[in-house]
């Protein structure tokens, strides 16, 4: 059994207590909202794209401290990064909370502390949330 | 029960530890630790008779009902037919052809929707809800009022979450041709005074369904002394199996109405030239009936029966006030409601934690409870907050599980920086 400290470790509790870039990014790109009707959560998510590499995010919303830390060190880790970056590391996230594979056979970068979500089968849609706000708001991808 | 036993077994107090014993789940742990089960509302844990009920019927005398002249159809029928008539008891509705088996509150309030006040609107015609309704009592309305043109209209509540007998009246009008409205608040624990408001909604002429699904389980239902003239609840709020309820509907109104599904049971004879549809109740029951649920069902409400409703009221009254002082005790608890009567439920917040990780938190104490919106989202919009925890009661809870869910909720205090 995991203990509640894997979930809520002391990174997750002060991001949902000082979320980064919490507000409407003005001007943007691409914006999308995302809601999880089971519990309320509510992202609103903000990007401004030069081309395939994001220039600024950011995000406003309501949630539980996993959804809210989720989002903000998404927005913090997103500017600078190209699309398929961002999309190769939410595949690499998911791999991880869905037991696909372990935390420490991939790189999570600053996902790291969520990796503990992987315990909370109920709570999986909360972390995921975000990201899939993320990709709702990107152009899709060409094929 | 003879009349003497009865009145020692209103006046002995229900003791919850020893009825503990006829749930088994109850002995299960979560997480290393004994379960303390929070979240009856939503649906409540099963006694042995319930589920010896349901076991016994498919390991002995398990075939359809209504068709067979063989010995196994004959028992089914009785036992199904039985159930039918323990449901009867326990609403003391005035007939057992009153009682129609659905599969829930929700399904009882499409069947009324469909076939009660459908056939009965106009364009403009008004139908009138509260805004503590469930969602279940909302939606079938909606659908309603746009097949039909008519409009919803909706009983405001106060903060402390009430409504009384003068709000409804004034939400009533000359096109008002239903009142549908909850009996207690499945969020608040609000009890609502819905003798009176069936009183003076039937002044106005006005038809009444009361939604029941969080009274049932909590205190005795007598729907001749309510004067409803629709009252749905849920086996599973119950103690029962989940897939089986009942519609109470008054005879006359029943015979009246058009059927709600086609198919077998419901019919008295069929050709292509023309159908003739069988008499209440199995007007209303086409096709094979879940038939050990509904022989669950009837033992689920005997047991309540048995226990005694009266008790049960007795001892979660006074676990659920004891609950909704001790939880808003805790430092950064804020109460949704403050209702004069509240059975069943208490629903909060939290200054620093999101209803979800208060639900996580105590889930690893081994103590479930409910974190969402608990399908009433006008509700939650009314109060403006997302979501609420809820921990609500059954007649197996203590008062020793009331002081641990206090004690996780100083633990959610302390993981999230509010030292309490
Ligand atoms: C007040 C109320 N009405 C209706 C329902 C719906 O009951 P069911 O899902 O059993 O149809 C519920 C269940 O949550 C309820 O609490």
């Amino acid at each position: 059994m995991a203990e509640i400290d894997a979930l809520y470790q002391a990174l997750i509790l002060e991001h949902n207590r000082n979320p980064r870039r919490h507000r409407i990014l003005e001007p943007c790109t691409h914006h999308a909202s995302g809601r999880n009707p089971v519990c309320g959560d509510q992202v609103d998510l903000y990007l401004r794209l030069d081309g395939e590499v994001v220039e600024d995010a950011a995000f406003q919303g309501e949630g539980c401290a996993i959804s809210t830390a989720s989002a903000s060190l998404m927005v913090e880790l997103a500017p600078g990064r190209s699309v398929a970056e961002l999309r190769a590391l939410f595949a690499v996230f998911e791999a991880v909370l869905h037991g696909r594979c372990a935390p420490d056979e991939v790189d999570m970068e600053a996902l790291a502390p969520l990796a503990g979500v992987r315990y909370f089968p109920g709570r999986l849609g909360c972390a995921v949330l975000p990201w899939q706000t993320l990709l709702r708001a990107l152009p899709p991808m060409d094929v | 029960m003879s009349a003497v036993e009865q009145s020692v077994a209103v006046a002995t107090r229900l003791d919850p530890h020893a009825l503990r014993r006829d749930f088994p789940i109850l002995a299960r742990e979560v997480h290393g630790r004994p379960l303390v089960y929070l979240d009856n509302a939503a649906s409540t844990q099963k006694p042995q008779a319930v589920i010896d009920a349901e076991l016994n019927c498919y390991r002995r005398y398990y075939a359809n009902v209504h068709r067979g002249v063989h010995t196994l159809s004959q028992e089914s029928t009785a036992a199904f037919e039985g159930a039918r008539g323990r449901v009867r008891r326990f609403l003391n509705a005035p007939s057992e052809q009153e009682i129609v088996f659905v599969r829930g509150t929700t399904e009882a309030i499409n069947l009324v929707a469909h076939s009660f006040v459908a056939p009965r609107v106009k364009p403009g015609d008004e139908i009138v809800v509260t805004h503590m309704e469930h969602h279940s009592n909302i939606v079938p309305w909606q659908l309603l009022c746009e097949r039909t043109g008519a409009v919803l209209r909706v009983v405001p509540i106060t903060d402390a979450g009430e409504f009384t007998v003068a709000d409804v009246e004034a939400a009533l009008t000359p096109r008002t041709r239903f009142l549908s409205l909850v009996h207690v608040s499945n969020v608040l624990g609000t009890v609502n005074p819905v003798r009176e408001i069936v009183a003076a909604a039937k002044a106005h002429g006005v038809p009444v369904l009361v939604d029941g699904a969080q009274a049932t389980p909590h205190m005795p239902v007598d729907v001749q002394a309510l004067d409803a003239d629709f009252y749905a609840f849920s086996g599973h709020k119950v103690y029962g199996p989940t897939g089986i309820g009942a519609l109470y509907g008054r005879y006359d109104l029943l015979a009246e109405m058009t059927p709600y599904q086609g198919g077998g049971d419901m019919i008295r004879s069929v050709s292509f030239a023309g159908t003739e549809y069988a008499d209440p109740p199995a007007r209303f029951e086409a096709g094979t009936p879940h038939i050990a649920g509904a022989i669950g069902f009837g033992a689920a409400v005997d047991y309540l029966m048995e226990v005694g409703l009266e008790r049960i009221a007795a001892h979660e009254a006074e676990l659920v006030a004891h609950a909704a002082e001790a939880v808003a005790a805790v430092p950064g608890v804020r109460l949704i409601g403050a209702p004069r009567q509240r059975a069943g439920a208490v629903s909060f917040v939290m200054k620093e934690a999101h209803p979800h990780d208060i639900a996580t938190i105590l889930d690893q104490q081994g103590i479930a409870i409910r974190a969402g919106h608990h399908c009433t989202e006008p509700l939650m919009e009314r109060y403006g907050v997302p979501a609420t925890a809820r921990a609500s009661f059954g007649l197996y809870n203590t008062r020793e599980e009331v002081d641990a869910l206090v004690e996780g909720l100083h633990k959610v205090n302390r993981l999230f920086g509010l030292g309490t």
